[in-house]
């Protein structure tokens, strides 16, 4: 038996020494394979006598196994080894920036105006649109602006001509839709409209937001409240809100809404033109004339309407200090939002 | 509209600084624009009056004055102004005092004379740009009083920025109503007696047009004086209002229009032929009007003429040929009320804005005409002396307007504002805007408007006023109760904003142009449509609407290259508007690329874009809204695009919907592009909306897949070999895709070699290897026969 603990000890000098798998295979193979050495020995069992076999023979099984353990670990290592050569091998600079992630964006107004219309829809108010190129009808006279009104030249209105303009406001998205939907209505009118003026704080071409409530019984409690809640929610700060009473032709009483001045927070700044308020919207109820003009019944029901201007609320929102880089769409401006 | 504040305090006490003053204002809806003191700063200057007056022996331009200076004494002062002379009280800037602009008044010496302190020139101390000599102060002004005191200097001008609607308030006698009624005291009634007549010398006025001029007032005041200017306060109180001051007679009407609100006019009496008649003008007849313009006047131009034609054109502008000058002796005031509805629109159609049309077009009180007349003959003859004839006043009363009464109902205000009013409270501010109550039944109150609102006919009117007095800050706030309704939603149509938001992914930026562009530049980016004009535009190159978004993405995608910017994508979402029998205006979405395809980085080899890039970019816009199906593409040239890469996109139906492409070299260069440049544009209404998914049974055996590559004639299109194979692969092909084009070495010249990937798939079963190879002998027969296409080996 002294065979058996020699073999032993060259297969686990043999095991120890195997640098590789292959050398490792080899040291099994010449070991414990089919023709290996241990494995020979128990072909020799059948020379000794009965009653020694069976011990005999657990022996070399248990020098076997052993063994077998030992490869296993051996090519554990061996494995584990490689895997970490490997691994240092395709060690890589995970500092550089990554592979494609360049992105796009919405420009600045189509995302305030975005917000915007999400506060009313999460509350149940639709979208409506209208045509750009507008009849003086819807744009003016259904509005309670007839010809020659002095409201009129607030407008800068471009003709097309004589009948028909560029809409001055979304305004006539109102009569649009209380033409054809009888009330209860609740829409906001987000859109481009045109006035023929352009210098540092106007610009041709620029983006309204309006709504219209209709129904029975809304007063204006309802409008103050409505805009007001919107207000902090757009800002997300709990900004003093005041109404001033103006003058819309379509809208009767009718607000305009100032917020205190985030910048200096009413003290009176250059933002705010050192009055501590910063002027928003434009609201009211409406006026009994433009509710005539659509066929609604101004003693069953009652509105209000808002509008505000988009570019006014992204350049508070985000700062923006020049109107006009809302429509020179340089990389540098959009890129931003 | 600009206002003194002490004009107006001489016209309404109240309790309230300026501050308190501008608030209330404000918050009653006139709102204020601004304040500005009424003089620069200075300090140390009193009145003085010269006593005695001698040449300076040493200096031809120079005198050497004596000047009365009251408690101060009488002081020497060496002075170079031509209309100094003895007994004119004059600013006396006295030793240690500080003039506008920090100049220090100190002891002088001018050659030999002492000189203790400094007379001064209106523009001196900052009250108006008249350098050529001393301010003369009035007569009566007391030597030593401080002048900021004597000519009332310590006050405010306020501009308020009043809406069209309250025209009653473009007076300090309208402000001091509304202030009264924000105050809750009373505003002082002028006593304005009727002058005595001294003359019975009249003008006959006729009235040809009543409804456009129902009551005109006239007056003839003959002997006039008008070398003497108006007095200094009138003066200042016409600057503190923005107006200039021109002669005593003008000015004594632009006093009358500030004070009252009545706008008035005076003629040379001795330039009016006959009678005044208040008509429209007439076919072809003109007019030449103050400061020289001439214009045609059209038939509904209200005029006042005489009878050898239009003198004024009415309510806006007098004429030139009318106009009282230096050697007017006799004139005739007008102060007439017209019609709102005939004087808006006048001025603006003349490209003329005057303190009169401004008023007229907004309504002024016709009860006005007669005591503004009175007011204005009043000053008139302290300033200017003269005979005052009768004021004549013409009038067709069955068209002066009337203010109909207005019901205010209770329910209703309580309805609109959620305000449990007080009765009192509502008479309370119904009285302070001058409205009576003249009937108070149980449910409302009955009201008689006051003839200068104009602003109030309906009863929503009289709620603003009540909601306004009250203060709108103080009403009350509620949220809107409405039902919980569940939308429709229709699950095909994919958002706007979803699109949006996909294009941003795929490495757009978003732009907005403007939507109206240079007319020569849209005809050379999309010509065969006709364009909307604008007959006012802001400038040439904004002339027409777009019909095409290219045309404002190419401007935009220049304005970056100019700035350094290489790699551009842009895209927009907008109308464009196509011009004929009917208006078009419809959604486009159109995008426009040039420039590398990744970013400047470490990773990527510096690849321009080209026609694949923006034609993937499409087809996944296409994918995500389901659109696909709905669509085709077809090879075909378009003026925008460079032939051989360009396709049109049309719906089902073959209507062209948009295209994609290359940029035409041609506009590439009109533009000054130096990259190429791929754009699309589609519209929106065409693409959004796609299929709702339908489940298909996923199939449970396994596909086979043969790869094959065919030499092909260079003008074989990709989509002639996707349709042979299409038709004769049979029922099983589930896919068919291409994955290598190759031209160049190798490959004959005028051909290439394309590589096909085909799957095929059944449902029930594997399909066996003969299966596969027969569809596949039949797909590379028909390739062969069809478009001698050569198998590669």
């Amino acid at each position: 038996m002294n065979d058996l603990e020699g073999l032993s000890e060259a297969a686990m000098q043999a095991i120890s020494n195997a640098g590789s798998l292959a050398e490792l295979n080899a040291a099994r193979v010449d070991f414990l394979g089919k023709k290996g050495k241990i494995t020979g020995l128990l072909k020799g069992l059948g020379k000794l006598p009965g009653e020694e076999r069976p011990q005999a023979g657990a022996r070399i099984n248990e020098a076997k196994e052993k063994l077998q353990a030992l490869i296993n670990k051996q090519k554990q290592t061996l494995e584990d080894a490689a895997l970490n050569a490997r691994m240092a091998e395709e060690r890589i600079d995970v500092t550089l920036p990554g592979r494609n992630s360049s992105l796009g964006g919405l420009h600045p107004i189509t995302r305030t105006m975005e917000r915007i219309e999400e506060f009313f829809i999460r509350v149940g108010y639709q979208v409506a649109t209208g045509p750009e190129i507008e009849d003086d009808y819807h744009n003016f006279e259904a509005l309670n602006i007839p010809a020659h009104h002095p409201a009129r030249a607030m407008h800068d209105t471009f003709y097309v001509d004589e009948n028909t303009v560029l809409r001055t406001h979304t305004s006539p998205v109102q009569i649009r839709t209380m033409e054809k939907q009888a009330p209860p209505i609740r829409i906001i009118c987000p859109g481009r409209v045109y006035r023929c003026d352009s210098d540092l704080t106007h610009t041709p071409m620029f983006h309204q937001v309006e709504g219209l409530v209709v129904d029975k019984d809304i007063s204006f409690a309802d409008l103050k409240g409505t805009v007001d809640q919107f207000l902090k929610a757009f800002f997300e700060a709990e900004l003093p809100v005041r109404f001033r009473p103006s003058y819309f032709p379509f809208t009767e009483p009718s607000a305009e809404v100032d917020i205190q001045c985030a910048n200096c927070r009413g003290d009176g700044c250059r933002i705010c033109s050192r009055t501590g308020w910063l002027e928003v919207m434009g609201c009211g109820m409406v006026h009994p004339n433009v509710f005539e003009s659509c066929g609604v019944d101004t003693e069953a029901y009652t509105g209000f309407a808002f509008g505000m201007g988009v570019e006014r609320l992204a350049m508070l929102r985000y700062g923006v200090t020049d109107l006009r880089m809302f429509f020179e769409n340089d990389l540098r401006f959009v890129g931003q939002f | 509209m600009k206002f003194s504040e002490s004009w107006l305090r001489e016209t309404v006490q109240f309790d309230g600084d300026t501050e308190d003053l501008v608030a209330r204002l404000t918050m009653a809806g006139l709102e204020v624009d601004g304040t500005e003191p009424a003089a620069a700063e200075f300090s140390g200057v009193v009145v003085a009056e010269i006593t005695n007056i001698e040449a300076h022996p040493e200096a031809e331009k120079l005198n050497i004055c004596l000047v009365d200076a009251g408690e101060r004494g009488s002081l020497q002062v060496v002075c170079g102004a031509p209309n100094a002379r003895a007994g004119l009280k004059v600013a006396f800037a006295t030793v240690g005092a500080c003039l506008p602009g920090g100049l220090k008044v100190d002891k002088a010496n001018l050659r030999g004379a002492d000189s203790f302190g400094m007379l001064c020139s209106a523009a001196e101390l900052g009250l108006s740009e008249d350098d050529a000599g001393l301010l003369e102060l009035a007569e009566n002004a007391v030597a030593g009083v401080n002048l900021r005191e004597c000519l009332a200097l310590d006050d405010t001008i306020i501009e308020v920025d009043l809406t069209p609607n309250r025209g009653d308030c473009l007076s300090i006698m309208g402000l001091a109503r509304e202030t009264a009624a924000l105050y809750k005291t009373t505003a002082a009634v002028d006593s304005c007696l009727p002058v005595k007549l001294l003359t019975e010398e009249v003008l006959s006025v006729h009235l040809s047009a009543p409804e456009a001029c129902p009551r005109y007032a006239g007056r003839v005041v003959t002997g006039i004086d008008i070398r003497q200017p108006s007095p200094h306060w009138l003066q200042e109180k016409l600057r503190r209002s923005g107006i200039r001051s021109i002669d005593a007679v003008v000015d004594v009407t632009n006093y009358v229009m500030l004070e009252l609100g009545q706008p008035m006019h005076a003629f040379d009496l001795d330039s009016i032929k006959g009678g005044i008649d208040v008509r429209f003008a007439r076919p072809t007849e003109s007019l030449t009007l103050l400061g020289g313009t001439e214009v045609d006047l059209d038939a509904d131009s209200l005029v006042i003429a005489d009878q050898a034609g239009a003198l004024a054109l009415a309510g806006v502008m007098g004429g030139e040929g009318s106009a009282v000058s230096s050697s007017t002796t006799n004139i005739f005031l007008e102060s007439a009320h017209f019609n709102p509805l005939n004087i808006a629109g006048k001025a603006r159609q003349y490209a003329l804005h005057t303190d009169s049309s401004h008023r007229f077009e907004r309504g002024v009180d016709p009860q006005l005409p007669v005591r503004a007349i009175e007011r204005a003959t009043e000053l008139l003859l302290e300033f200017c002396g003269g005979q005052p004839g009768p004021t004549v006043v013409t009038e067709e009363q069955s068209v002066l307007p009337v203010r109909d009464h207005v019901l205010l109902r209770k329910a209703k205000l309580a309805q609109q504002l959620q305000l449990n009013t007080d009765d009192i409270l509502v008479v309370d501010i119904l009285g302070s805007l001058g409205i009576k109550v003249i009937e108070s039944p149980a449910d409302g109150w009955l009201c008689d408007i006051p003839s200068w609102r104009f602003d109030l006919t309906i009863e929503a009117d009289l709620i603003e006023e009540i909601a306004r007095m009250y203060g709108y800050d103080n009403l009350p706030v509620a949220a809107v109760n409405m039902p919980l309704e569940i939308e429709k939603n229709d699950e095909q149509v994919t958002s706007l904003i979803e699109i949006k938001r996909l294009m941003a992914a795929r490495d757009y930026l978003e732009a907005i142009t403007y939507s109206f562009v240079d007319e020569d530049l849209q005809k050379l980016v999309n010509p065969g449509y006709a364009s909307v004009q604008l007959t006012n535009p802001i400038s040439a190159d904004m002339g027409v609407m777009r019909t095409s978004l290219i045309t404002g993405l190419l401007l935009a995608l220049k304005h970056n290259a100019n700035r350094q910017q290489s790699r551009i994508r842009l895209f927009e979402v907008g109308q464009r508007f196509i011009a004929g029998e009917s208006l078009i205006q419809e959604e486009m979405i159109a995008g426009v690329i040039t420039g590398n395809r990744c970013n400047e980085g470490w990773t990527s080899a510096d690849q321009a874009v080209d026609f694949y890039d923006i034609k993937g970019d499409i087809e996944a816009l296409l994918a995500f809204t389901g659109a696909a199906s709905n669509i085709l593409f077809r090879v075909e040239d378009h003026p925008v695009l460079q032939p051989g890469q360009s396709l049109v996109i049309t719906d089902n139906a073959l209507n062209t919907i948009g295209y994609i492409g290359k940029l035409h070299p041609n506009i590439e260069k009109y533009l000054g592009l130096k990259q190429s440049v791929f754009i699309f544009e589609l519209e929106l209404d065409a693409i959004h909306t796609g299929q709702l998914p339908e489940f298909v049974e996923i199939a449970r055996f396994p596909s086979v897949k043969r790869d094959i590559a065919v030499f092909v004639d260079e003008q074989v299109s990709y989509e002639e070999l996707h349709n042979i194979v299409m038709r004769n692969s049979g029922d099983h092909l589930t896919d068919l895709k291409v994955f290598d084009v190759y031209e160049g070495k190798h490959v004959e010249s005028n051909r290439k070699s394309i590589a096909l990937s085909l799957t095929f798939q059944d449902n029930s079963r594997t399909l066996t290897d003969e299966e596969v190879k027969s569809s596949m002998d039949v797909v590379i027969a028909a390739l062969e026969s069809e478009c001698s296409a050569q198998l590669r080996g």
